[in-house]
């Protein structure tokens, strides 16, 4: 049970910081251009400068013609702008025999990753308001095996995973992916949402109680609506993760459903034929532009995520 | 559906659709998660080939494991990586929380540029880095270009620091959420005791390595913990960024695994080596856990 207290610090800690600072503090106020501001907004401008950078690059060696790639400077802004590396890595790059380009990778990406945010968030929702509001014997126990095990390589478990998907008949569909998952979405979620249930006042459980509503009934009536920020964060934390997912991808499904991901790394890391470093990076962008765009549109709520999801490594 | 209340419910029927609903969780817990990792190391013990078979021979797949060359560069580079990534990723993290925690002004926009690559997937991240150090194109050509001739810097290509060149895309990579770990530390801290230690007279950094740091105990703990669970874990960006190579010098035990497991067809030494890695993370896992645990109880 130390897992989730120690996660709760973490959680605490970045409502704090998503707080604004609002009363009066400080002395007099400082000049703008102090040596103390100079030295402050110069290291962190260079540091910004480092981790934007890398986008940079890649987004300007994407827009180059490979005689420029070949002759430039890989930071200097394309001198010609072409749009054609992008069209090549959606619609025709190779992986091996197929030459539909990333957009096949694109839709496996989607067509897995829609099931698996639905159904990990929906049983682990689920689960944490049983937890939170219907204990029942045994329950913490379950409970902490789950925690604990967030923590196991996923490398100790995968192959008896294969053996069960075997066995039932998923392996190698999109399905067997979608479960596989849901099952190591679950501490996570799990934990967010029991930790959130456990926070909601508990006369409002009785009282629904009183007027005989039961599992279900509290579930989607009282408990559902109220929870929609959590499950924003749910939301966001599960599309990135598993859009950014490689391993279980790799295992689990065959190559016509590989993942976009793994397409990408087929594509870039092919050995065969001459490296067009533009169409790669256009193919490296459209990958990363799914979980960007999360990133991007969701500001904070992505810090909540990251918080209760940093366990998930 | 209501909760049976009619007659005397027996133990097992109580609350019935609760334990319904944790059917998942019970069986993830019991079946993969207990049941799996005691699967994987049961048969650790077999000389299972292609199939698992339960031929037993001892720790056989374990000395085979230790006396592998691939398997001790593995071993190596997680070592190196992983007390390097450990060290950087919390100074650097730590600096970078603190400089936010001036009290500067567009904080929000400078949180969101530190902690953006923490939304690209490893394959991207390896990828971005494999094109920055590529040796003819990259951070090298360029330097070279600008007339500097004999500049070296290929981690990639070059077996003795390719580590390294994987250890900065880490960095690029991670950073950020440490980051947003510790300034959730420092903002949890009072804002008296700055004030105090401006009363007293004592310097800034004084405050920072003396007062704020202890302080900030149970953060580093758990940052710990998280930063130590990823190391272990790191596969995709090897396999972006050099797929082990040049010749098996980024191997690391994650990638042992898996090509033995499904390439090599020696399921036996995947499994003996991901038992390995299972126990280096009991090894960080369980004294934190008491620690956690201990402490608690006293309180």
């Amino acid at each position: 049970m130390s897992d989730p207290a120690a996660l709760n610090v973490a959680a605490s800690g970045f409502e704090a910081v998503a707080k604004d600072v609002s009363d009066p503090r400080g002395a007099k106020p400082r000049r703008v251009l102090s040596r103390r501001n100079i030295f402050l907004y110069g290291t962190l401008i260079l540091i910004a400068v480092y981790y934007l950078l890398p986008l940079y690059v890649m987004f300007v060696t994407s827009l180059k013609g490979m005689p420029e790639i070949r002759l430039g400077n890989i930071f200097s802004p394309p001198v010609e702008i072409t749009f054609e590396p992008w069209v090549k890595a959606w619609a025709t790059a190779c992986t091996g025999l197929n030459c539909d380009g990333l957009s096949r990778g694109f839709w496996n990406s989607v067509r897995i990753t829609i099931p698996s945010v639905v159904l990990s968030i929906a049983v682990a929702s689920v689960n944490g308001y049983a937890l939170a509001n219907w204990r029942f014997k045994g329950a913490d126990i379950f409970f902490t095996i789950l925690i604990v095990g967030a923590f196991i390589p996923y490398q100790v478990m995968i192959y008896p995973i294969v053996i069960i998907l075997r066995e039932i008949g998923l392996y190698g569909s999109l399905w067997g992916l979608v479960i596989v998952h849901s099952i190591f979405g679950m501490p996570i979620l799990t934990l967010l949402f029991r930790n959130y249930f456990t926070s909601v006042p508990e006369e409002l459980f009785k009282a629904a109680r009183v007027d005989g509503a039961g599992f279900w009934a509290i579930y989607f009536k009282i408990m559902l609506p109220m929870a929609l920020p959590i499950f924003v964060v749910a939301i966001i934390l599960q599309v990135t993760g598993i859009w950014n997912d490689f391993l279980f991808g790799v295992i689990y499904t065959k190559p016509e459903s590989y993942p976009m991901t793994v397409q990408l790394n087929n594509i870039v890391n092919s050995v065969q034929g001459v490296k067009e470093y533009n169409v790669n990076m256009a193919a490296t962008i459209l990958t990363g532009l799914v979980p960007l765009i999360v990133y991007f549109a969701s500001g904070r709520l992505f810090v909540r995520g990251i918080a209760a999801g940093a366990v998930k490594g | 559906m209501t909760t049976r209340q009619n007659g005397r419910p027996s133990q097992l029927f109580r609350n019935l659709n609760a334990k319904i609903a944790s059917i998942p969780m019970i069986l993830t817990a019991l079946v993969i998660f207990l049941g799996g990792t005691a699967w994987t190391v049961f048969y650790s013990f077999t000389n299972s080939k292609l199939l698992p078979r339960l031929n037993f021979i001892g720790l056989d797949q374990y000395e085979r494991l230790w006396a592998a060359p691939r398997w001790m560069v593995a071993i190596e580079n997680l070592a190196i990586y992983g007390v390097l990534s450990l060290i950087f990723s919390l100074v650097v993290g730590f600096l970078l929380a603190a400089l936010l925690d001036q009290k500067i002004r567009f904080e929000d926009t400078f949180r969101t540029i530190f902690l953006y690559p923490f939304a690209l997937s490893f394959i991207v991240t390896g990828l971005i880095w494999q094109w920055l150090l590529n040796p003819d194109f990259g951070i090298q050509g360029v330097v070279r270009g600008l007339g500097w001739e004999s500049f070296e810097f290929d981690p990639l290509y070059n077996a003795e620091i390719v580590i390294y060149g994987i250890l900065i895309a880490a960095l690029w990579q991670g950073t950020g959420l440490i980051m947003c770990l510790m300034l959730a530390g420092l903002r949890g801290i009072d804002e008296d005791i700055w004030k105090a230690a401006r009363v007293d007279g004592i310097p800034m950094w004084k405050t920072y390595v003396f007062i704020i740091i202890p302080m900030m105990r149970p953060v580093f703990i758990t940052t710990l913990v998280i930063i130590a669970s990823g190391i272990v874990r790191v596969y995709d960006l090897v396999v972006a960024q050099t797929s082990g190579g040049p010749g098996i010098a980024s191997e690391v035990p994650a990638k042992y695994v898996y090509d033995y497991m499904f390439h090599a067809q020696n399921l036996g030494q995947g499994f003996a080596a991901s038992t390995m890695m299972l126990l280096s993370v009991i090894i960080v896992i369980v004294p934190w856990a008491y620690l956690e645990f201990g402490r608690r109880r006293h309180v």
